[in-house]
């Protein structure tokens, strides 16, 4: 394995949370720091890059591992390694920053020079969390995201942004310290904290007093993990944090943070716990369903844009949930990709509210009307990008719905039926959005004077609308890195799940293959 | 005291005078400053002794080191000296540590407040020294009378201190109410030290440890368990924790912020010294249940009245009742085979305490700006936009103090709650753990205010002078540097534990 190989995370990981030092050094002229701050995050993503072009797909197992000694007492081990399920989550962020670098590029005027310097820790913190595999690392950089995270939300948010960055901050604050007393048990029944060396002593079954305590730490992860998505009902902070932050802010919010909670759950919950997690899938499946139905009804009902897109992600990421804890391969395999697919899709509609904010200084749907003739090209990204998020074949969101429904039909009929439920409500919530705002009378004679996208808005807004369709025409080039990965999450339980899910494989080969002759 | 009385005819050699090398060089400069103070012209004086204390400070450290490198260089693992009421070894090296760097640090954040808060200097660095003097005693004496006298001797210090702002009533009040509760507290701790010696015969702690080995642990003489308790009393006092707790907000409130740097950090490591002495080397009869009461009740009392504070200073005092409870935590890991992490873990804990409350009332004593006027919440709103630097550096000692990875306080509540664990103290843990949420929110509130809420124009912040940047600088480095590489300072701790016995 050469150089770069082996310290290619730490480099993705770190080089934002570098260029966040140097900014902080240099003097305040905001114009040098943008671009700087574009750069840096330009950077990040080629280096990112490095991940999917040099990974073996065939490979289920950690790739590019990095294990030095950090810290000798608690045995604490500087660990990164990513799989298939983490590399596209570390590309995800790594795409999406410098979109939100542009797309902030005039909207932040006032202490521009600390908001780059919070979005790029920020962008270093969400790659650690995908990459580190010592249970101590990871909590540090899940802790991590928060305080830059809780800043960009209190200092750059609009109207109640202090009421949404502190419920921001405690709800996930205390949820994550459940999740840190199950690191703490583990560690120290084991002495380790490292996810593989606890993987196998609990599948060895090496560890004493683990069956009683087992639903206990599976819950304590799970927790953490659920406010986090948020899963039903544990939500509440998610809409209030998203309508008072800015657009890079939500951007960040709803395509890499929520994600860390269901890669936890796939990552943690399921890798470390996955009697309890078979034995509790009937409980949270229930959960999920009942988000994803609720988000989207009181997202139908909202009357600020982004407001309803929050609710939205709630539904979606009932979606995500609900694959994870069918225990099906396609199940599995959608979830990774609605993962990806939410980010693009939600990234890019609330990128597009945050420029009719900028234009309007207003989210609220009454408002608008008519936008399709003074802003032709915004309506079009619009277009594309609702499309996508409702799930319209040959766009990223139908995959990674389709799979995780085929997986809850094979796991449960009624979870099956119940969540197909979700994909209309979400025609309906985003389309009469889209109706309410782009068509219909021009009333106010100042919508007439919008300007239209600029070079620099169609800059950020084209990798996003690229990619949505890029995912949706050749999901293969995605789900071939991630269904090794997500095979070896289910396979470590018994005989019987190991054949069924090769069956799911074939299945999930065969229906992707349908998805791409479309 | 029989065992001393009775090799007192021998006269003190060389290495006795090694083993109090810190305090010897504390008190000539104190003394230095004292004579020094009626001779100089009062303008000029405040610089000048300032920088003799410093000077005074940092060959403290130096002679510290000097220590540690003694024990090494002669190959023994303790230096027991003066007819054995003093010992050196790693532990008592690592509090000495500790408290020359609170030292240093709160002579350089007192370097400009005192200018600015218009105070006479001379006796104020005198009596830092003298304090810092008692507390290095305590924490190598190994005899009960004699950590009585050390006790008193950085006590006295720490209520003249308390009292300096001689033109704020509340800073007298703070005195009076110090010194009254104080000295009430330390009778309570010389009275166990009687019971003791009427328990058993001695007041060498080694003697005392000797003595109560021959009963089964729990099984001792009556006596002795009335003695330790009433010791622990007047300890419990000294550190502020709960239910002797409650001097502590208004003495915080009125003494000169540096100050309380000074006494919530400082005597706390050291009394912490001595009950970690006590318990630990003079296998004492432990009622576990007593230290887990009063550390589930220091932290919930300290942090739940800190969520309703508006002084900074309150809050910030209120934070320290809980994290004695914390620290205690660590306390109730004794007695068993896994007593020497809990005792690492609690000198870890002392030091990443130290560095980061110093910090934070360096900045609160800086902020106040003349006469104290500048300690509710509401006072730093806007910070973060007037002082960015100032702001963040504030920010980093909160975030430390709330227990944020990457910083000190983090893995001093980290190993000290493992600790726990391991004994099986899983409600304790749970109780601490609650804690640490709740008090999340008081710190915090301080953040939002100076990031999220808007400046108030009338309340003018003066950019940091040098002293102050020193320290301030010095202990942000030293946070993160446990938060980072807590290794090395662990590692001591457990080696010095090992030796300990």
């Amino acid at each position: 394995m050469n150089w770069l190989d082996q310290n290619i995370l730490t480099l993705v990981t770190f080089i934002p949370a570098a260029g966040g030092v140097l900014l902080m050094l240099a003097p305040r002229r905001d114009r040098e720091i943008r671009w700087f701050a574009l750069l840096v995050s330009f950077i990040a993503f080629i280096a990112s890059l490095h991940l999917p072009a040099h990974f073996h797909r065939d490979h289920a197992g950690f790739q590019f591992e990095q294990n030095v000694p950090w810290i000798s007492s608690p045995n604490i081990h500087y660990h990164m390694g990513m799989d298939g399920i983490s590399m596209w989550l570390v590309v995800l962020t790594t795409f999406l920053t410098p979109l939100c670098v542009l797309i902030s590029w005039t909207s932040i005027h006032e202490r521009v020079k600390e908001f780059f310097i919070l979005l790029l820790v920020l962008e270093s913190a969400l790659l650690g969390v995908f990459v580190a595999l010592d249970l101590f690392l990871f909590y540090f950089f899940w802790e991590a995201t928060l305080i830059p995270m809780a800043l960009l939300i209190g200092m750059f948010g609009h109207g109640r942004r202090v009421y949404a960055a502190v419920k921001f901050f405690l709800y996930t604050m205390i949820a994550s310290v459940f999740m840190l007393a199950g690191i703490l048990w583990l560690y120290a029944k084991t002495g380790s904290f490292d996810f593989v060396v606890l993987q196998n002593q609990i599948h060895s079954g090496g560890i004493p007093d683990f069956a009683g305590a087992s639903f206990w730490l599976f819950l304590g992860f799970f927790i953490a993990f659920a406010v986090k998505v948020p899963l039903f009902p544990f939500h509440t902070w998610l809409p209030d944090a998203h309508v008072e932050a800015p657009t890079a802010g939500s951007v960040l919010l709803a395509g890499v943070l929520l994600k860390m909670g269901t890669y936890g759950m796939l990552r943690f919950n399921l890798g470390l716990f996955p009697e309890q997690a078979r034995a509790n899938a009937g409980w949270i499946g229930v959960l999920a369903l009942i988000g994803i139905v609720y988000g989207a009804l009181v997202a139908m009902v909202q009357p600020n844009m982004k407001k309803l897109i929050a609710y939205s992600s709630i539904s979606h990421l009932g979606f995500v949930v609900l694959g994870i804890f069918s225990f099906t391969q396609a199940g599995l395999n959608g979830a990774m990709f609605i993962m990806l697919a939410h980010g693009v899709a939600t990234g890019g509609l609330f990128m597009l509210a945050g420029i009719l904010y900028e234009r309007r200084h207003t989210y609220e749907i009454s408002e608008f009307g008519g936008l399709a003739t003074p802003m032709p090209a915004y309506a079009r990204f619009f277009l594309v990008v609702v499309l996508a998020s409702v799930g319209l074949p040959l766009l990223n969101g139908f995959i990674g719905e389709f799979l995780v429904l085929s997986g809850a039909f094979q796991a449960k009929m009624w979870w099956g039926i119940v969540g197909a439920t979700g994909v209309i409500w979400s025609a309906c919530y985003l389309l009469w959005m889209y109706q309410r705002v782009f068509f219909g009378q021009v009333k106010h004679d100042v919508k007439n004077s919008l300007p239209d996208l600029n070079l620099r808005e169609k800059t950020a807004l084209w990798p996003a609308v690229v990619m949505a369709l890029a995912m949706g025409v050749a999901p293969m080039l995605w789900l071939n890195g991630i269904d090794p990965a997500v095979k070896n999450v289910l396979s470590p339980s018994t005989e019987k799940n190991i054949s069924l899910a090769g069956e799911g494989a074939r299945a999930t080969q065969a229906l992707a293959s349908k998805v791409v002759g479309q | 005291m029989t065992l001393a009385f009775q090799t007192m005819n021998a006269i003190p050699h060389g290495p006795d005078y090694v083993s109090i090398l810190p305090e010897i060089v504390l008190s000539i400069f104190g003394l230095i400053i004292m004579m020094l103070d009626p001779v100089m012209d009062e303008r000029r004086s405040q610089r000048t002794l300032g920088g003799v204390a410093l000077i005074g400070g940092i060959l403290a450290m130096a002679a510290t080191i000097f220590q540690g490198h003694y024990l090494s260089h002669t190959g023994v693992a303790s230096l027991a000296a003066f007819w054995n009421m003093v010992q050196i070894d790693a532990f008592s090296i690592f509090f000495h540590f500790v408290v020359a760097a609170v030292t240093i640090l709160v002579i350089l954040a007192s370097y400009e407040y005192m200018e600015v808060q218009q105070i006479r200097a001379g006796e104020y660095y005198g009596l830092l020294l003298f304090g810092a003097v008692g507390m290095d005693l305590m924490s190598s004496a190994v005899e009960l009378v004699l950590i009585f006298v050390a006790l008193e001797i950085s006590s006295i210090a720490t209520y003249i201190l308390a009292g300096f702002r001689r033109r704020s009533a509340i800073s007298a009040e703070s005195s009076v109410k110090y010194f009254l509760l104080g000295s009430f507290a330390t009778s309570f701790f010389l009275y166990g030290v009687a019971l003791m010696f009427g328990a058993t015969g001695s007041t060498s702690i080694s003697t005392i440890g000797e003595a109560l080995s021959q009963f089964e642990l729990g099984h001792g003489p009556m006596l002795a368990y009335v003695g330790v308790a009433l010791m622990f009393v007047g300890l419990g006092f000294k550190v502020a924790a709960a239910p002797f707790h409650i001097w502590t907000p208004d003495v915080y409130e009125g003494a000169p912020s540096p100050v309380v740097a000074f006494m919530s950090t400082a005597p706390k490591a050291a009394v912490f010294a001595v009950l970690l002495r006590i318990m630990f080397q003079g296998h004492v009869p432990g009622r576990v249940w007593l230290i887990w009461v009063v550390a589930a009740l220091s932290m919930t009392i300290g942090n739940i009245a800190a969520l309703v504070q508006d002084n900074v200073k309150r809050l910030l005092a209120y934070s320290s009742i809980a994290h004695a409870g914390y620290l205690l935590v660590a306390f109730a890991v004794w007695p068993s085979a896994d007593a020497k992490n809990g005792i690492a873990a609690a000198m870890f804990y002392t030091a990443s305490y130290a560095v980061m409350n110093v910090g934070a009332f360096a900045v609160v004593g800086h902020f106040a700006s003349q006469g104290e006027r500048y300690v509710t919440i509401e006072d730093y709103a806007g910070l973060g936009k007037r002082s960015p630097v100032l702001a963040a550096v504030f920010t980093t000692f909160l975030l430390s103090l709330i227990g944020i990875p990457a910083f000190g306080g983090f893995f001093a509540k980290f190993y000290v709650f493992s600790a726990a664990l391991q004994q099986n103290l899983v409600g304790l843990v749970i109780i601490g753990v609650i804690n640490s949420a709740i008090a999340a929110y008081y710190y915090l509130r301080i953040i939002v205010v100076m990031y999220m809420r808007e400046p108030r124009e009338e309340i003018p912040v003066a950019p940091i002078p040098v002293g102050l940047g020193f320290a301030l600088g010095l202990s942000l480095a030293a946070t993160i540097y446990l938060g980072v590489l807590p290794n090395r300072v662990l590692e001591y701790a457990s080696r010095s534990v090992e030796l300990l016995r």
